[in-house]
């Protein structure tokens, strides 16, 4: 063999170039890895994962390592621009504006709505990570009008577990996978915690637990499972309903841990004539009134058989029977109600509905509870409980839960993941080792303090918003409705048709603003939402509200502003489009007012900073909201003398505070004049340096003794306060019963002297509002025809692409080209669809032509596709007959955001009546072949968009891509 | 004599495609030059991988097994692609048993990719030169890199730490435990390629519940079992009875 002559370990080119390395945090998912980016003359070389980085320590996705073609992809926009005058919305028919005349629009006319009527105007977000600052925005202007994508995405998932235990999964807990022995996972998004969970289950099955997926599909995680059992959509409430019902007939419920933490022993009036009917029984009337559980409620003591104080010191209460108090009053603990709820919901039952063989529900409820009772940690870690009992140790029963989507994108999934939670509560798994895990802020008080606002008279012209916009209702007085009990918020969030729409609800507000119910609007202003496309149901339908017209010509919204850094399908239907950067080239904040990246063992926050100069003239959209704040002389943008506070966001993250010398701000780390101080602390002008210092990240690890049983913890709770996590030091108990919900199913009966509901909407109110779990079907399947549609259909997001972020990202779209509908072999074979056959999938609503793919792996009642891989012809600058457009569909046609007229009202959202959740995939469907002489594209198909105006089309190479770093990124 | 290779665990890939970006990125940019892509933001795209994960059911509802499976050189100790090579550009390294492709000598003819049976060069189709795996040559020895980071780009990147690297023939390196406890298999080793990567294959673990387990003595439902009880006023054998 001859001597090689290439030198494959040659390092002449980084010799002979400018190497660079920086680290900061990437965006090309919500999971916010720390990343380090090499760059070499000026361009990325690079991207690896941050290895002393908290969260991901040193790994990446692959969409974190194609990072450099999102930075170079020729879908970036890089002017203003105003859509020309006399030229129809939707077209793409653009001119270049000035930054300057682009923030003048927006002031005049955003300064006008402000003074009449600042409803008027509505800002709506996507999958950002600067809720912080955009609600901030929304507040200080004045507008209800505000939500980020929690709505539409998972918002159940939250609301369920924070109602119920006060956290909930991914940014604010999870499985503790590093010592449970149990692992279950049900209905979980491939997105949801990204890297970490990957990293987490690949340690847990190493370390010998037993990994057990329930999902209609089995892909990804499941894939790995060492069982997977496959469930219908829509049923995982009845199948934990039947665990429930499982674990407490066999005695499997951790009887000790629900006495002390949870509200099971508690004792509910029964009185039906009384207004107090469902809550629980009060003792005394608390000296103070807060966001937290007073303990002044009753247990039935088995030694004295009278009623007596919860957590009397020695006093061991009933679970179980009816008693009488001293008056008369027939009373229940809260466990004999869940006990009676559940006696129907038996496995056999369920079964029947979710498809899961009746063996295997009670083999599943015998696995989680003898492992949890019998698989017990003991941790030598002392600590002392908010009652003042001194324990010597962490006690954990290692079964651990994760869900997402899967559970929350249906209309029964507040219920669903209440079900879950409790399920979770009985086997004694809450922030202890080898269960759930709480992160910093939570666990909050249930539900947390933060309230909307409870009355139209906090909407003033020239005036802050009374109230944060998004909030916790805990009672009917906490809604944000009109004194007739209509809505006041234009997505109707907080109302009696969403009460507890915590995220709000984004998915009705462009169908609400369009036809005028509650009321119109002037300005729809949007950032990295892509309405237009796979942000919205029902999408052919919100794409022609979008240039719908009044009959004087006008656009019924008249004025649309789009922030994005590329050419999506949105940016077409925008009036003025305002150019935003990438990730690397901008400061971020992961913080603590919004989701920080904090860990189970103490509080974190991280930063973005730019790696890179920004692209043409994008400006970060950060930049502009504060600019605009300062222009519009918003109080908390503005000094004294009307001049503008904040020069930019990188001067504004260092130098808000919530209060003036509230010391709290952005970002938790190195506050104090010398970054002494954290969580609290004044602004710190070094801030920024000691994040970059720092891998862009702060993380605090709490003692040892604070880190678990923190609804409880001494310690914790006092910490928390004294760092300004917490306002009260209260023990946060488990909601096995919800008097919550209970508020206002007695105002739906007209039993309470609260707020009432509108009489049409009484029986809904009161039928959902159930302060235990039931089980009933998706809303949507209780009103299709099931024979005709008897399929359900959802999609799932795969890990090599985040929503509709990547297709004109020139790696990541070689994964994910076009998207199949995925259809068990036996239910196409039965539908006479071939493998690899064009098919169409149809609902009430709407159909789809599409690609066949014959699958083993999904159960036969479910139909499936990945999420947002098809994309409207020209758009995100592919070309017009790109595989995105012309194989690769939206199954958004089908689904419907609003669901038929009922007794309930006539445009009634599609969504979990609790919490507006989306509900995604209720949707039903059949399918058939497509004729022989079908065109064999997919369909809809929309006009192939044009570029526009300062696309980087010319970085799109004819034919041939060859990137090569440090060469104009061309070879 | 040295033979560096990946093990990939099978058991604990999720099929995530990390490994595929991380080396399209880390090798674009490298010592082999760029990896084309044709027709990036057009119909068809097809481009230059040295890594790609391939997915595929096995077994039929509901008993199906979703494998992962993620593919590139297998770096065999008796590689059918360097003998057929006219040019001498396909060569196996003699200190670290790396099959690397010489770009300068490379003529794209394509015979060794004829020659491969496990499919795993790519003629850039740009550059007309093969293209493969180099098991990041030019990251592993590179003294000016942490320790830590002198690994192929795919085993930095994978969230699962699914993708092992080392020497196959130390018995004490982890890949050679990995291989010799937990099952670790080649490729078609019946070709007599012998394959340096290794497979470990998926494991499954279960739970056995006895039935004597399911009940235990301090089971909570004991402590509500409460029988009926008379009234105190109800008459007894205690008050009529005396001897």
């Amino acid at each position: 063999m001859s001597n090689p002559i290439h030198d494959p370990l040659s390092k002449k080119l980084d010799e002979q170039s400018k190497v660079e390395v920086k680290n900061t945090t990437c965006y090309m998912c919500a999971c916010r890895c720390g990343i380090r980016v090499t760059l070499r003359d000026g361009e990325v070389r690079y991207i690896q994962g941050n290895p002393d980085h908290p969260l991901n320590k040193g790994v990446i996705c692959a969409k974190g390592s194609s990072g450099i073609m999102k930075q170079y992809s020729p879908a970036r926009i890089t002017r203003p621009l105003m859509r020309k005058s006399g030229s129809e919305r939707g077209e793409s028919d653009f001119e270049e504006i000035s930054w300057d005349k682009a923030l003048e629009i927006m002031q005049e006319r955003m300064g006008h709505l402000r003074g009449s009527d600042p409803k008027k105007l509505a800002l709506f977000t996507g999958r950002d990570q600067m809720q912080a600052l955009t609600g901030l925005f929304a507040k200080q202007y004045g507008t209800p009008n505000y939500a980020a994508h929690g709505g539409f995405c998972s918002v159940n998932m939250a609301a369920g577990m924070i109602y119920t235990i006060g956290g909930s999964f991914w940014e604010f807990g999870g499985p503790d996978l590093e010592r449970a022995k149990l692992f279950v996972m049900i209905g979980t998004a491939e997105d949801h915690h990204s890297n970490p969970l990957k990293t987490e289950i690949a340690h847990f099955k190493r370390q010998g637990g037993k990994f057990i997926s329930i999902n209609p599909v089995r892909t990804g995680y499941s894939a790995i499972a060492d069982e997977w059992v496959p469930i219908k959509p829509g049923t995982d409430g009845a199948l934990f309903l039947a665990l429930i019902n499982e674990v407490i007939r066999q005695g499997l419920y951790d009887r000790e841990f629900l006495t002390q933490y949870s509200n099971a022993p508690e004792l509910v009036n029964m009185d039906e004539n009384s207004s107090e009917y469902g809550m629980f029984v009060r003792f005394e009337v608390p000296h103070e009134e807060g966001c937290f559980d007073p303990q002044n409620k009753l247990w039935w003591d088995r030694e004295l058989n009278i009623p007596i104080s919860t957590h009397t010191p020695g006093v061991d209460p009933y679970f179980l029977g009816e008693y009488e108090l001293e008056d008369g009053t027939p009373v229940k603990p809260s466990f004999q109600l869940l006990v009676e709820r559940v006696s129907e919901y038996t496995a056999e039952w369920a079964s029947g509905i979710t498809g899961i063989p009746e063996e295997t529900i009670v083999r599943l409820a015998r696995e989680m509870g003898i492992t949890a009772r019998d698989q017990k940690i003991e941790l030598p870690i002392a600590w002392t409980d908010t009652w003042g009992d001194e324990h010597q140790t962490v006690t954990g029963n290692p079964v651990a839960f994760h869900a997402m989507r899967g559970l929350a994108a249906h209309s029964n999934g507040f219920q669903t993941i209440r079900a879950m939670s409790i399920l979770m509560s009985l086997l004694g798994t809450i922030d202890r080792p080898g269960g759930f895990r709480h992160k910093a802020p939570f666990p909050r008080p249930i539900p947390p303090c933060a309230k909307p606002p409870n009355d139209p008279r906090a909407v003033q012209p020239n005036t802050p918003l009374d109230g944060m916009p998004l909030g916790f209702p805990a009672d009917p007085d906490d809604l944000f409705v009109n004194d007739d009990g209509s809505p006041v918020r234009l997505d109707k969030a907080f109302s009696w048709e969403f009460p507890l729409s915590v995220h709000g609800m984004m998915h009705n507000a462009i169908t609400n603003a369009w036809r005028g119910d509650p009321y119109k609007i002037d300005t729809l202003m949007l950032f990295m939402a892509n309405v237009a496309w796979n942000s919205s149901m029902n999408t052919s339908g919100v794409r022609e509200m979008l240039v719908d017209k009044e009959e004087d010509g006008e656009y019924k919204i008249p004025f649309i502003i789009v922030a994005d850094a590329f050419q999506s399908e949105t940016v077409a239907f925008a009036d003025l489009v305002l150019p935003d950067t990438t990730y690397l080239e901008r400061h971020d904040v992961m913080s603590m007012l919004d989701r920080p990246i904090s860990a189970y063992e103490g509080p974190a926050d991280s930063v973005r900073v730019p790696v890179l100069p920004p692209t043409g003239q994008c400006r970060p959209f950060q930049d502009v909201l504060i600019e605009l704040a300062g222009r519009l002389k918003l109080p908390a943008f503005t000094n004294a003398d009307g001049s503008p506070k904040f020069s930019d966001y990188a001067d504004f993250v260092v130098n808000y505070e919530t209060a003036p010398g509230s010391g709290i701000g952005f970002l938790a780390g190195w506050r104090g004049k010398d970054g002494d101080k954290f969580m609290k602390g004044e602004p710190n002008p070094k801030q920024w340096e000691m994040y970059a210092k720092n891998n862009c990240a702060f993380q605090y690890r709490l003692p040892r003794s604070y880190q678990y049983m923190r609804n409880w913890n001494q310690g914790y709770l006092e910490w928390a306060k004294r760092h300004a996590l917490l306002r009260y030091t209260e023990p946060i108990n488990i909601h096995i019963y919800s008097e919550v919900l209970q508020k206002f199913r007695l105002a739906a009966q007209g039993k309470s002297d609260t707020r009432q509901p509108p009489d049409h909407l009484r029986k809904r109110v009161e039928r959902h509002f159930d302060p235990l779990p039931f089980y009933s079907q998706p809303l949507e399947a209780l009103q299709s025809d099931l024979e005709k549609y008897p399929l359900n259909a959802l999609t799932q997001r795969p890990m090599a692409m985040y929503h509709s972020w990547d297709s004109q990202n020139a790696w990541l779209r070689q994964i994910h080209t076009y998207n199949f509908l995925y259809v068990n072999t036996k239910t196409a074979q039965a539908a006479g669809i071939e493998d690899g056959g064009w098919m169409w999938v149809e609902s009430m609503h709407g159909k789809v032509r599409c690609l066949c793919r014959h699958s083993e792996a999904v159960e036969p009642g479910t139909v499936w596709t990945w999420n947002a891989i098809g994309k409207a012809s020209g758009a995100w600058s592919l070309d017009g007959d790109a595989n995105e457009a012309k194989k690769g569909f939206l199954l958004n046609h089908l689904i419907s955001e609003e669901l038929p007229p009922s007794e309930d009202g006539d445009h009634l959202s599609n969504s979990d009546p609790i919490t507006g959740q989306a509900g995604w995939f209720d949707v039903r469907v059949r399918i058939y072949p497509a004729g022989a002489g079908e065109e064999k594209v997919s369909s809809p198909q929309f006009d192939t968009l044009p570029s526009v105006p300062g696309q980087m089309t010319d970085r799109k190479p004819s034919r041939w891509l060859t990137y090569f770093a440090g060469k104009g990124g061309r070879s | 004599m040295t033979q560096l290779a990946l093990v990939i665990d099978l058991n604990v890939c999720v099929g995530c495609h990390a490994c595929v970006t991380s080396c399209k990125e880390w090798n674009t940019s490298g010592t082999a030059g760029y990896l084309s892509d044709m027709n990036p933001y057009g119909a068809d795209p097809v481009g230059t991988f040295f890594n790609r994960v391939q997915s595929f059911e096995v077994g039929q509802f509901p008993d199906t097994e979703t494998v992962h499976f993620p593919k590139s050189c297998l770096h065999c100790e008796d590689p059918p692609c360097v003998p057929v090579c006219p040019t001498g550009a396909s060569y196996k390294r003699e200190s670290d048993g790396i099959v690397l492709v010489d770009s300068d000598k490379c003529i794209g003819c394509n015979y060794c990719s004829w020659a491969c049976p496990y499919g795993a060069r790519e003629l850039d189709a740009h550059q007309k030169i093969m293209k493969k795996c180099t098991l990041c040559v030019d990251r592993i020895y590179d003294e000016s890199l942490p320790e830590s980071e002198r690994k192929p780009a795919c085993v930095l990147a994978c969230p699962a730490e699914a993708r092992l690297f080392g020497d196959v023939n130390d018995p004490d390196s982890e890949v050679a435990v990995a291989i010799r406890e937990s099952g670790g298999y080649q490729l078609m080793p019946e070709w007599g390629t012998k394959p340096a990567n290794h497979y470990l294959p998926r494991q499954k673990v279960s739970i056995t519940i006895h039935e004597d387990e399911l009940e235990r003595a301090d089971n909570p439902l004991r402590k509500e079992r409460r029988k009926p009880m008379p009234d105190d006023s109800e008459p007894t054998l205690d008050e009529t009875t005396s001897w």
